[in-house]
């Protein structure tokens, strides 16, 4: 008895070894591949120069159009999401700090919004532009990706925001400070940090998301101008130039691929320094 | 002064309002947006012919939606029988057996991995997926491949889970107080009989929850599946051959869907349907984690 106990330990034991370094071992080998295809095909005229004549044939040119498309377009819906986002998550966890059963539904149902798919969101953006009256284009573009990060942004930063003791509410407003101020100037201040992760998560995920903007931002060899100009995304500009016959185009798009998993491991690593570091500036 | 701050304070409050007020009420207007787009279509067919009809020809008027339903649940399943079990016994491991340091190191690694895009993994599976299929996997089985295949969509879109989940997984462990493990391994059990009897017992719902979720995700991806699974109409029960998911239908015909009648309507049906079935996945097993964070 006392053998089979421990020979199933040992098995057990095993197996989730197996699985763990299974699981490193893949997602290892992913980045590695997605790495070395694609900085054998990078190149500065890849970033740095706008598609020209006969490129999607192999012809010279690079993918800046998408690079400079992705970020205006992630930033624009970055601001629309801080605009609707930091509001509503201040609100949750000051006005609403009493009432624990109406902080917990409203988490709970912005948790279930995280969980609908970007093409979900495309097919509505693609409905609210109809209804808007505007065409594929920048503007488009960002109201839908704003949508699909607002969710993202609200409850990664009420995350930090529940932390906050009451206390510190209840001195704010034992001074005479309004609700909105020890909103803004309390609660904002010592949330900061979890601020910033919360940006840079929803921005990075606007920068990476391919499926909402499939309908509502277009596609384009310029960069845009002015809002109402359709963009390009490097996501968009990675699935296109893959699902060419042609070997020279496909290349790029493994190039692009790198260019976007850098910026997005860019982001992410920045996240994390940065919410240390403005991690020093928070009452204990 | 005392009024410009009573002012100030008011209108802030109003933007705080109006701005939760819109977030609470996305689920329905996204929910009332689609089927205002899809009721053509609802209204000229019925429901059991939209989901159950095999018959999808577009030109003709005729949508059943029944191939993409099928291909969609049979790359879902797949993705889930491949990452599941790995994601539960790595999760066991990292949090159990493994050094702290390992989980340490691996926690931010995992964080950074949820969040590459889902084309790059799309990328990687064109690149090693799909090849490996075609001229290793499909060989052994003795049948004939492209490589673009429901199978290769099912391993992209695992592999794809395997960050989210594991990080959910990880998380629910975590959350286990240690005094019932000590209390288990002072009993005389040991370490795995502990995993089995206490952990797993005690993070039953979260474990349920994190595949549910991981589940939702998988039926909702797009662009990754999209690029490795054929898009090919068919009902086939082989995993060697292509299929065509519900969301690659929609991103794939959004060109021509002004062209055809009805066909735009028909897509927004298809966005709707993944919309209904993933927010009540995710409305359920969300219940579950809010239900144990509570305690």
């Amino acid at each position: 008895m006392r053998t089979w106990k421990v020979w199933e330990q040992q098995l057990a034991r095993g197996i989730s070894f197996l699985a763990a370094y299974s699981v490193i071992f893949i997602l290892l080998f992913l980045l590695f591949v997605v790495f070395s295809k694609g900085l054998k095909a990078l190149s500065w005229e890849t970033i740095f120069s706008l598609p020209k004549g006969g490129y999607y044939f192999g012809g010279e040119g690079g993918i800046l159009n998408a690079i400079v498309g992705s970020f205006y377009l992630s930033v624009g819906a970055t601001i629309l999401a801080v605009i609707i986002g930091v509001p509503a998550a201040l609100f949750i966890n000051v006005q609403l700090i009493r009432l624990k059963r109406t902080q917990n539904t409203i988490r709970y149902l912005l948790d279930a919004l995280w969980g609908i798919p970007s093409i979900v969101y495309g097919a509505f953006g693609f409905t609210l532009m109809l209804l808007l009256g505007l065409h594929a284009s920048l503007l488009a573009g960002i109201i839908t990706v704003a949508l699909l990060i607002t969710p993202i942004l609200v409850r990664a930063f009420d995350e930090v925001l529940k932390t906050i003791p009451v206390e510190l509410q209840e001195a704010s407003f034992s001074l005479g400070s309004t609700k909105t101020e020890t909103a803004l100037r309390v609660i904002f201040k010592q949330g900061l940090a979890g601020f910033i992760t919360a940006l840079l998560l929803a921005f990075g995920r606007g920068i990476g998301d391919a499926a909402s903007v499939l309908f509502t931002a277009g596609y384009t060899d310029n960069i845009p101008v002015t809002l109402d100009e359709p963009v390009a995304t490097l996501p968009l500009s990675i699935f296109f130039q893959l699902s060419s016959p042609i070997e020279e185009v496909r290349e790029r798009a493994y190039a692009a691929a790198v260019v976007l998993t850098f910026f997005i491991l860019l982001i992410s690593v920045s996240a994390r320094f940065l919410s240390k570091r403005y991690a020093k500036n928070i009452i204990k | 002064m005392n009024r410009i701050r009573r002012i100030s304070d008011l209108l802030v409050n109003i933007w705080m309002r109006a701005g939760l007020y819109f977030l609470l009420a996305l689920p329905v207007l996204i929910g009332v947006g689609l089927y205002w787009k899809a009721a053509p279509i609802i209204g000229g067919h019925s429901l059991r012919d939209l989901l159950f009809s095999r018959q999808w020809f577009p030109m003709k008027g005729e949508f059943g939606f029944m191939p993409f339903i099928y291909s969609s649940a049979y790359v879902t399943v797949l993705a889930f029988i491949l990452s599941a079990p790995l994601c539960l016994f790595a999760a066991i491991y990292l949090t159990q057996f493994g050094k702290h340091r390992l989980l340490q190191v691996m926690l931010p690694v995992i964080d950074i991995l949820a969040g590459i895009p889902s084309v790059v993994y799309g990328v990687w599976g064109v690149l090693v997926i799909v090849p490996a299929v075609a001229e290793y996997v499909a060989p052994l089985f003795g049948v004939a491949s492209s490589g673009y295949s429901l199978l290769s969509g099912g391993i992209v879109l695992a592999v794809m889970c395997i960050p989210y989940m594991l990080n959910m997984l990880i998380e629910v462990f975590q959350t286990i107080p240690v005094g019932m493990k000590e209390a288990s391994l002072s009993l005389g059990a040991t370490h795995w009989e502990m995993v089995k009897h206490v952990i797993i017992r005690k993070g039953f719902p979260g474990i349920l929850s994190a595949f549910g979720l991981g589940i939702a995700k998988a039926f909702g991806e797009t662009i990754a599946v999209l690029m490795v699974v054929g898009n090919t109409l068919d009902i086939s029960v082989s995993p060697f051959s292509p299929g065509y998911p519900l969301p690659a239908l929609i991103a794939n015909n959004y060109g021509e869907m002004m062209s055809i009648p009805d066909y735009d309507s028909a897509l927004m049906f298809a966005a709707l349907l993944l919309f209904v079935i993933i927010l009540i996945i995710n409305l359920f097993f969300r219940y579950f984690i809010h239900q144990t964070e509570k305690i």
